[in-house]
């Protein structure tokens, strides 16, 4: 995971990069929790574009952060993912409440 | 007819580091049977979910043996994921969207539910204390009539 703070933007983006499951997302969960507690975003970007897989880790991934980012007045959207990983999120029913974008590789 | 093409088995402890290794296994397994991308997919995430289920829930903070044992007969993967760990107390509870007894720990009750609509088939056997045994299968549909007789009978290499 790696991640940019735009200050001008207020927007955070944290860039996934390793395949999530339940044996990466501890990690993932603590340094991303750092980064929106810190920077206090009003906008946080999680960028799929290196995640090659997710299982369901991923979306307690999700919508943990977003309760988080919630509660500190920032929104969240994902960017760039998969077809088979939107099929995970499709089914959680978490597109409901979280938008998808593409983004041009700003993290990057 | 379902004559057994292949088989494998797999062992490996209890360790959420392994469900990578598990899942890519039983992918490499699978792919005898020419699956598309997508299909590749949905059998690593419902390995990964029947895997880390077996890891969290059936062993919990204990050490034990995961056991995987993979069949293809004719165009069907077949995958059973064993554990001797606790077991489940309420099946038909378990298999509800949403549902977890791991709340805390940021689980999100989808895994069962993934599991069922990204295999063809999914059924779970339990017992309290004893262990838990998840067998899935799938149907690898991308073959024409022609592979297909190829594939029962000859090895692909
Ligand atoms: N191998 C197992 N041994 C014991 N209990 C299990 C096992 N697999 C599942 N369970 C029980 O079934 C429940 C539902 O499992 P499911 O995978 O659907 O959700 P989860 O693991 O709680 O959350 P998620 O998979 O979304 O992270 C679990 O919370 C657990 O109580
Ligand atoms: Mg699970």
């Amino acid at each position: 995971m790696e991640s940019k703070y735009y200050n001008e933007d207020k927007l955070l983006i944290i860039k996934l990069t390793e395949e999530i499951d339940e044996c990466t997302v501890q990690k993932i969960r603590r340094k991303a929790d750092y980064e929106i507690e810190r920077n206090m975003p009003r906008k946080v970007i999680f960028d799929f574009d290196s995640v090659t897989f997710m299982d369901s880790a991923g979306i307690g991934l999700i919508i943990g952060r977003y309760r988080i980012a919630n509660m500190l007045g920032a929104t969240v959207e994902i960017a760039n993912i998969n077809d088979s990983i939107k099929k995970v999120l499709e089914l959680s029913g978490i597109l409901k409440i979280i938008k998808i974008i593409e983004t041009e590789a700003k993290a990057g | 007819m379902n004559k057994l093409n292949n088989e494998m088995k797999l062992e490996f402890l209890s360790k959420s580091s392994n469900e990578a290794f598990a899942r890519i296994t039983v992918a490499a397994f699978a792919a005898q049977l020419d699956p598309t991308i997508e299909e590749l997919a949905d059998i690593k995430t419902a390995v990964s979910e029947a895997v880390t289920n077996a890891i969290i829930h059936g062993y919990e903070e204990k050490k034990g043996v995961v056991k995987i044992r993979g069949q293809i007969i004719g165009e069907e993967l077949i995958i059973e994921i064993a554990d001797n760990g606790k077991g489940i107390e309420d099946i038909e509870m378990a298999k509800q969207p949403l549902y977890t007894t791991k709340p805390n720990l940021e689980r999100s009750g989808m895994g069962f539910t993934i599991m069922e609509s990204f295999m063809d088939e999914v059924e779970i056997e339990s017992i309290l204390g004893i262990g838990t045994k998840v067998t899935m299968k799938k149907k690898i549909k991308s073959h024409t009539e022609e592979d297909e007789e190829n594939l029962q009978f000859t090895p692909s290499c």
